[in-house]
């Protein structure tokens, strides 16, 4: 080479020891804070769900802070938990599922249709509704992943679709509590309570948190759990780094739809009846993904703990019992609810900046 | 050396998007132990015909040989298996995952016994472990803050790690798409001596870049791509970076 085209041989006499050593840069409280909450992003719901729970006690005393109030609030949020189980897979893939609701009433309907109309044991009518989950969320993840349909429009249609079925299919009749209870127990299962002193966990709410800590689990120390953050991240990324992404996005649709089949069977037992008009159908969906923003979990994929979900699902239930023990208004409650998205996500924002 | 037989080869590749021909009928050879630039203008079809060898799109026409034996990649997944390793330009790194998550995506190492097999849970301390070793093999990094998320480091950073991630499991080919454009002097200088050092190991490799002193500096041969095609291969020791240049814009004619 040349004089003039060795111009760099400056740098290359001169080897650099200190290339790449990853330090901490950051200082001061706020670079620490900003850090932590990277690294736990369950950490904000956790800190405002245990100062709820304070304020609440301080206020309202034992009334509220008794095992009975406390589990009581648990068994409220139980089907949404389950769905925010489900949203959650979803929204960490960067989609969004706005059928989980719906799905999960069809689902109530089919186990009890199957039961009551076709006489289909009931144990057997649990497995056919499962199945219809976790079809419809193949069907989903298909059109998602396949025919590339952004996410929000296909659940968009699905909900629409589903819910239809529900009143097509149940013929809009309701099955009452009193036939449950003589002819399929196994349906209403989940509604059995143990009770610990003044403290009631109903199989419905015990089998939330198992979902919860089993997807963590699962998210966290499995392949198919680094897969499913690294499609969220950046799917192209994810693709080339060699994940399958079709997989792990059908992988995740289905997953979700069983979910949303088992939040069905909590259904029953919670409602001890089973109903096509059921609110949940309509208003299910929009109550997970709040759970889900609230849970620090980010709506553009590939951040968040599972852990979030759960305690965004326990700080709305905590706010509706205690303003309504408190006597307030209940608007108040979505008035703070809808402040708490807002800044949940404006945290989420700012926690993204790290690299910057 | 041409009388060896190519360790990676392309035959008669044709890759079109649309009206777009990418890929015009390109032949290409990789010899055992050596540095193949590949230069070009921008659109003359680099990327598309490393995507050909690499499997991140299938061509419309053409065969690809690794050591003779002719291969169907079908996606990056398949030319990994085959030990073909790629550092794209995007780097293909999830920025919210760690390091270590990101040197094993797609490969995660499991635990044995019940808790791995049954419950599939990875065996974190190997892998972080072996990334740590990795990096520290190519000088790469100070032994903390392996679970660091990717988004936290720099562009250099990155680009090392997306380096020692394809040198760690490549075990035949490592192609690497531009690996100092977004880099400063100081840095590039690392990666080339990375680049050199993966090739003592006796590993060859695809080098595609824009930057003439690079090229000429670790380059063996280069491989000139003019409108889709191999326009020809020289040897950075007969002729200059114009005139490298000029065969790849056409203002000049090129050797035979």
């Amino acid at each position: 080479m040349t004089e003039s085209q060795s111009y760099e041989d400056v740098v290359k006499d001169k080897t650099e020891t200190h290339f790449a050593q990853f330090e901490d840069e950051r200082k001061g409280l706020i670079g620490k804070v900003q850090h932590a909450l990277h690294l736990n992003p369950a950490l904000v719901p956790l800190i405002i769900l245990v100062t709820a729970i304070g304020l609440f006690g301080m206020i309202l005393g034992q009334r509220f802070f008794s095992p009975g109030t406390l589990t009581l609030i648990l068994q409220q949020v139980q089907i949404v938990g389950v769905l925010a189980a489900a949203q959650t897979l979803v929204i960490l893939t960067a989609g969004i599922d706005l059928s989980v609701g719906a799905i999960a009433v069809l689902c109530t309907v089919i186990m009890g249709q199957f039961t009551f109309r076709y006489g289909v044991p009931a144990e057997l009518s649990l497995l056919i509704g499962l199945a219809f989950g976790g079809g419809i969320g193949a069907i989903s993840g298909f059109l998602v992943s396949r025919v590339k349909i952004p996410p929000f429009i296909v659940t968009l249609g699905m909900w629409q679709i589903v819910l239809a079925s529900t009143y097509l299919f149940s013929r809009n009749e309701t099955l009452r509590s009193s036939d449950l209870r003589a002819d399929a127990p196994a349906l209403l299962f989940l509604g059995n309570k143990i009770q610990i002193g003044g403290a009631n966990f109903t199989f419905g709410v015990i089998l939330m948190i198992l979902i919860f800590v089993a997807l963590a689990y699962a998210l966290r120390a499995t392949a198919w759990g680094r897969h499913v953050y690294a499609v969220g991240d950046d799917p192209e990324a994810a693709q080339l780094a060699g994940v399958n992404v079709h997989k792990t996005l059908m992988s995740v649709y289905i997953m979700a739809g069983l979910i949303c089949a088992v939040a069905a069977w909590v259904m029953i037992g919670r409602f001890s009846s089973v109903s096509p008009s059921a609110s949940t159908g309509v208003i299910g969906n929009i109550q997970s993904i709040t759970a889900v923003v609230i849970g620090g979990i980010s709506l553009f994929g590939g951040r968040g703990s599972i852990f979030g979900a759960f305690f965004g699902a326990l700080i709305v239930g905590v706010f509706e019992m205690g303003l309504r023990m408190a006597g307030a208004d209940p608007q108040w409650t979505f008035l703070l609810i809808g402040m708490l998205i807002i800044g949940a996500v404006a945290l989420d924002q700012w926690i993204r900046k790290v690299s910057s | 050396m041409t009388q060896q037989q190519p360790i990676l080869s392309g035959k008669n590749l044709v890759k079109r998007y649309g009206k777009v021909t990418a890929l015009d009928h390109c032949d290409f050879e990789l010899y055992p132990g050596e540095i193949l630039a590949v230069i070009g203008d921008n659109g003359a079809g680099k990327s598309s015909l490393i995507k050909a060898l690499s499997g991140a799109v299938v061509p419309d026409a053409g065969e690809v040989y690794l050591e003779g034996k002719k291969v169907n990649f079908k996606s990056p997944i398949d030319a990994r298996h085959a030990g073909i390793e790629t550092v794209y330009q995007t780097l293909a790194m999830s920025p919210a995952l760690s390091i270590a998550d990101n040197m094993f995506m797609g490969r995660e190492i499991r635990k044995s016994g019940f808790m791995g097999k049954v419950l599939g849970q990875l065996d974190k301390k190997k892998m972080e472990a072996f990334a740590r070793d990795k990096l520290s093999e190519l000088g790469l990094m100070t032994i903390q803050n392996i679970n660091q998320a990717v988004e936290t480091l720099s562009g250099g950073q990155r680009q090392g790690v997306a380096v020692a991630r394809a040198a760690a499991f490549g075990s035949r080919v490592i192609i690497l798409d531009e690996p100092t454009a977004a880099l400063g002097v100081k840095e590039s200088r690392r990666v080339l001596e990375l680049i050199l050092d993966v090739r003592s190991r006796g590993t060859p490799i695809i080098l595609i870049s824009h930057n003439m002193p690079h090229v000429f500096e670790v380059a063996d041969r280069i491989h000139v791509h003019r409108l889709g095609k191999r326009l020809c291969v020289i040897d950075p020791k007969d002729y200059t970076m114009s005139d490298a240049v000029a065969f790849m814009t056409g203002a000049k004619e090129a050797p035979a």
